[in-house]
């Protein structure tokens, strides 16, 4: 792939799902083109490329869902589940009482490992048999992950990596070498795709947000705009979780560390429009 | 430094393990049957076993029954290992005591979020 390739990669894929490319990692994401080349019947990358320069838009989505990091497991990141059983939904469970609604968004939940581990949490707590009601959404860019997170369908490398083995039978049907998750951890959840580029208007007010191992690959203009909108939709006492080594404070004006769980964000109080830098309030940004 | 007994009737497993192991810290041990591991047991208990099933003489489930009926006051942690992966042979092994199950075959991944599972290594996820 030559230099003005590889440029224009980078730029559809910026501009179209906010991923960002560095030339390091050229040869990466010439493997991870080899498929979409072979699926579309193209000879080369390169004949590949100069395709995309037509908008074709199933191809611009299979090039993007390429180039998505979909590695996961479940309760990844351990001390982010630990913080959510024992900090956020406790409070949560206090503050809403009355109304008796939860609702959760997995941001980026690539094959479904995350929110199925928010799934059984909850159901650790028992909050449906208690007549709550749960609304938990889960998204990701990537159509293909969607497919396979909703059909809850994973290897036995797959459910060996940060589930407990009373988790694993208690909650997953074996067939054959693989493991399916029980039809209630499955019902729990609205599974979606969703490019986090795209207007957030859709979603409800929510009270928790996972937004993992994401944004990281996101430039800076980009992470600004998420957050921002993730602002927007989240409630003022809710709380927002990303992962471990990454930050939010700094970069945002809109949140505050919690002392003592690192990931965990709260909402400051509301800012004002006008202290808000230009620019930080997109829905979208600007091709 | 802790210790792990690696109880497996395979030369090749027992191997593979414990250099995994030692990677992870580990001061190791091995036995090639469940009698054999009870008699290294006797003679200095070990903070983990990572256990297979099917071996000559005594199997992993036997020796877990016979270790955990020893009133040695000793508690060490049990994890099996073993390419008996069905929910039936899961159940009765945590049934007799183990803590945790790996389903063979495994890698370093597995047995640090195993272990991590149980206390023993630091979640690196």
């Amino acid at each position: 792939m030559n230099q003005q390739d590889f440029a224009y990669l980078a730029d559809v894929l910026r501009r179209r799902s906010g991923l960002m490319l560095t030339e390091k990692k050229t040869h990466l994401v010439e493997s991870r083109l080899v498929p979409v080349m072979r699926r579309f019947g193209f000879r080369d990358v390169g004949s590949l490329l100069k395709e995309l320069h037509y908008g074709h838009e199933a191809l611009v989505q299979a090039v993007i869902e390429a180039m998505t990091t979909n590695d996961s497991s479940f309760f990844r990141d351990r001390k982010t589940f630990e913080e959510f059983r024992d900090i956020v939904l406790p409070t949560l469970m206090v503050d809403r009482a009355e109304s008796k609604h939860l609702r959760i968004w997995c941001a980026a939940c690539a094959a479904g490992q995350e929110p199925y581990s928010v799934a059984m949490i909850l159901e650790d707590f028992k909050l449906l048999a208690k007549g709550w009601t749960i609304t938990l959404i889960a998204t990701d860019i990537n159509s293909q992950m969607i497919t396979r997170a909703q059909e809850g369908l994973y290897s036995q490398f797959e459910v060996q990596r940060g589930l407990p083995i009373r988790r694993l039978v208690g909650n997953f049907m074996q067939e054959g070498t693989n493991w399916r998750i029980s039809d209630s951890l499955r019902r729990m959840v609205t599974f979606r795709t969703f490019n986090l580029l795209d207007s957030f208007g859709w979603l409800p007010d929510l009270d928790v947000i996972f937004c993992r191992n994401v944004l990281m690959y996101f430039d800076h203009k980009t992470r600004l705009s998420v957050f921002d909108r993730i602002g927007d939709v989240l409630a003022q006492d809710g709380a927002l979780l990303v992962g471990p080594a990454e930050l939010v404070s700094g970069l945002t004006i809109g949140y505050a560390p919690s002392e003592g769980a690192p990931g965990l964000y709260y909402k400051t109080e509301p800012v004002p429009l006008h202290r808000r830098a230009a620019g930080q309030r997109l829905d979208r940004i600007p091709a | 430094m802790k210790t792990c007994l690696v109880v497996d009737d395979s030369r090749v497993i027992r191997k593979i393990a414990c250099r995994i192991l030692q990677d992870l810290s580990y001061e190791t041990e091995e036995a090639e049957n469940g009698i054999m591991a009870l008699e290294s047991c006797r003679r200095r208990m070990p903070d983990v076993i990572l256990l297979d099933w099917q071996m000559p003489q005594m199997t992993g489930i036997e020796f877990l029954r016979a270790l955990r009926s020893e009133a040695s006051g000793h508690h060490p942690v049990v994890v099996f290992c073993t390419t008996e992966n069905d929910v039936v042979h899961i159940t009765e092994a945590l049934g007799a005591g183990a803590d945790e199950y790996i389903m063979k075959p495994f890698d370093r991944e597995i047995i640090e979020a195993k272990f991590a599972e149980v206390g023993l290594v630091m979640a690196q996820r």
